[in-house]
């Protein structure tokens, strides 16, 4: 038996490697088995439960009132006709699309450091999908007609919802991006719901894991057709992912607004997504891997390599700043230069420089190796930008709208309390349903991790693989 | 280890092994011995053992490609049938098939239909929901999916013998060879 080569390892083991020393099938999975399996509740795990469930009720108060009263509750009024609903809708959607960068594209590139991240990025994904396709659902006022609105179906009239429309795209877009996520989600699950069910030690567990993993085996034959499905899915959510913050980014751009009508939109919101979803991802995995202790599993390596995408994307935003400055004065149109020049020295000129300071000047300090490994820069960095990001939805679309072409229409936007407990709302429901995920399901991807150890490789001799050696 | 008096009453042999390396070349072995009807059961994916044992790849990916050429063509069926065929509504004398437009949501429900039956097809073609299977019976398999490896020889198998086939098992390095009842 040829001794196993640790594929990569020259990239990886280098300083901080993807997973910690001395571990082995047995303690992977125990490490993460023993989460859902314990029983009885942490008690800081109770604390983070119960503020997200206080912020759930908050969110069911705002849709109450919002249901009984109509939308003229939220500040959003002529000409600032899209405000909060719209922020909050691509700040969530975009946070979503960082799960689908580490499940699915990195994938595609080998990464091996994504495989311990991506369960829970996934579903930090599914939750901010779920917040995002709340605002507007909700801005329609009357969600439960909605789907005549909204999906491909007549209404009383025999009249269709405009396909032409980008508001119908981003339909088509955000709800295949939903369910493209959620089957991608559950089928890596499957494997790692088996390994729940042959460990669950009460039988309510085990009849309920047993079922959810549907009889899985882990023949070579189920194996064989989950890895083709795999990278099947991968390789689709990879154009989808792209594809959605491009359609979202036509809601603005195929508009005449000044300020919205530019060609480097779909790009520049991809990136800005992924980059507010990798600091998403950093808020959630820092203090986790502290709490449940699984820094063997979450390794300095993975922090490392999300601020260095962090960084990446960052810097494409930033050039999208500077290409939306420079295609404003170069445009010679007049209404594009006065938006320009009003948002940088308008009323609401504040969220811009604050915007530029730090996706443009503070994201500087990600070069730094000493930042990049230091938890609790890291964890404020990633905070702040996402603040950052939220101010960026703020900026494109408030400061656009506020100034209209005809100046006696001209006037501030204001959010109202209702707007701040919609927004404080959902992120009570992506909390709560967050800290369910991290109680009853297992948040690591064991199977995926397993393959990291050097005794997972295997070596077959010349002509008993028709595809070459090596795994 | 290994004793059975009544063959007629077993699915099959199971042997248990340490490492994913002793399972591959156990299945070479037990498929160069002339079994055909034989399994590996791993807890983590061997995309080898298929090449191996079954030597067939499977037809999903042909089929993922087709149902996304139902999936595009239901997308643009749909929006020229309601805004062409349907629903013709003239604005400002543009032209109804606006192709072009048509493109996005085309495109996503060719990733949506694509995507479902890639998931759909694997569950359904590895026969799962599948709550009964023989191999569940041996205790130990409670651990194939978290460390050990494990290789079933059904009793199916033409060349099946309850005692040559424990022992070849054994012969192959097996930690333990267990009775697979029905």
């Amino acid at each position: 038996m040829a001794q196993p080569v640790h594929a990569q390892s020259s990239a990886t083991t280098l300083d901080h490697p993807v997973i910690g020393p001395g571990q082995n099938y047995e303690t992977i999975t125990e490490a993460v088995a023993q989460i859902p399996l314990s029983k009885g509740y942490r008690f800081d795990w109770v604390i983070g439960f119960l503020i997200g469930l206080g912020l759930l009720s908050v969110l069911q108060i705002a849709i109450g009132m919002l249901l009984v009263k109509g939308i003229y509750i939220w500040g959003n009024n002529v000409p600032v006709g899209w405000a909060f609903d719209i922020i909050n809708f691509v700040w969530w959607i975009g946070i979503g699309h960082a799960g689908t960068l580490i499940s699915a594209i990195l994938l595609l590139f080998k990464q091996q450091w994504r495989m311990s991240i991506s369960r829970f990025a996934e579903a930090m994904t599914i939750f901010a999908v779920a917040c995002a396709a709340l605002f507007p659902l909700l801005h329609t006022g009357r969600p439960w007609l909605a789907a005549y609105w909204l999906f491909p179906y007549p209404n009383t009239m025999g009249l269709w919802p405009q396909f032409r429309s980008p508001l119908i795209w981003d339909v088509f877009a955000v709800s295949t991006y939903a369910t493209v996520s959620v089957v991608f989600w559950i089928v890596g699950l499957i494997p790692d719901l088996a390994t729940m069910r042959d460990r669950a030690t009460s039988n309510v567990k085990r009849v309920v894991f047993g079922t959810l993993a549907l009889g899985w085996r882990g023949s070579a034959r189920h194996w064989h057709r989950y890895e083709v499905a795999s990278l099947i899915l991968a390789g689709l959510s990879t154009p989808l992912v792209l594809s959605v913050h491009s359609v979202v980014s036509f809601d603005f751009a195929v508009s005449v607004i000044p300020g919205w009508h530019a060609t480097i939109f779909p790009p520049y919101f991809v990136a800005g997504a992924i980059y507010s979803g990798f600091g998403m991802v950093l808020t959630l995995a820092i203090p986790i891997r502290a709490a449940y202790k699984l820094d063997h599993l979450i390794t300095m390596k993975h922090i490392d390599n999300m601020a260095k995408v962090m960084l990446a994307t960052g810097l494409i935003v930033a050039y999208g700043y500077g290409m939306e400055a420079f295609f404003g004065w170069y445009s010679a149109n007049p209404y594009e230069r006065f938006m320009l020049w009003n948002r940088m020295t308008g009323p609401f000129g504040w969220s811009y420089w604050l915007l530029i300071f730090i996706n443009a000047v503070l994201i500087h300090v990600l070069w730094f190796k000493s930042v990049r490994l230091n938890l609790k820069y890291m964890f404020a960095l990633s905070l702040i930008v996402n603040l950052a990001m939220w101010l960026e939805r703020f900026v494109i679309i408030v400061t656009s709208l506020h100034r209209d072409f005809l100046p006696s229409s001209w006037d501030m936007y204001a959010p109202t309390k209702w707007d701040f407990m919609m927004f404080s709302g959902t992120i009570g429901l992506f909390l709560t349903l967050f800290f369910l995920f991290m109680r009853f399901v297992p948040m690591i991807a064991m199977f995926e991790v397993r393959t990291l150890l050097p005794e997972a490789k295997v070596h077959v001799p010349r002509g008993h693989d028709a595809h070459g050696s090596g795994h | 280890m290994h004793v059975s008096k009544d063959p007629t009453g077993l699915y099959g042999l199971m042997a248990e092994f340490d490492s994913a390396q002793s399972i591959v070349d156990a299945s070479i072995k037990a498929v160069a011995a002339g079994y055909t009807k034989l399994e590996a059961y791993t807890p983590i994916p061997i995309e080898e053992l298929n090449d191996i044992i079954h030597k067939k790849r499977t037809v999903l990916p042909r089929l993922v490609l087709f149902m996304a050429f139902c999936g595009m063509m239901t997308g643009f069926t749909l929006q020229y049938w309601a805004s062409v065929i349907e629903y013709p509504l003239n604005i400002g004398g543009r032209p109804l098939a606006t192709w072009p437009a048509f493109v996005i949501p085309s495109y996503e429900l060719t990733i949506l239909f694509a995507a479902l039956t890639a998931a759909i097809g694997m569950i359904a073609m590895n026969g799962l929901p599948q709550p009964y299977h023989p191999v569940f019976n041996v205790e130990r398999f409670s651990l194939a999916s978290s460390d050990k490896f494990f290789l079933v020889i059904e009793a199916a198998d033409t060349h099946f013998a309850t005692d040559q086939t424990g022992s070849f098992l054994q012969g192959l390095g097996a930690k333990g060879v267990y009775d697979v009842a029905y």
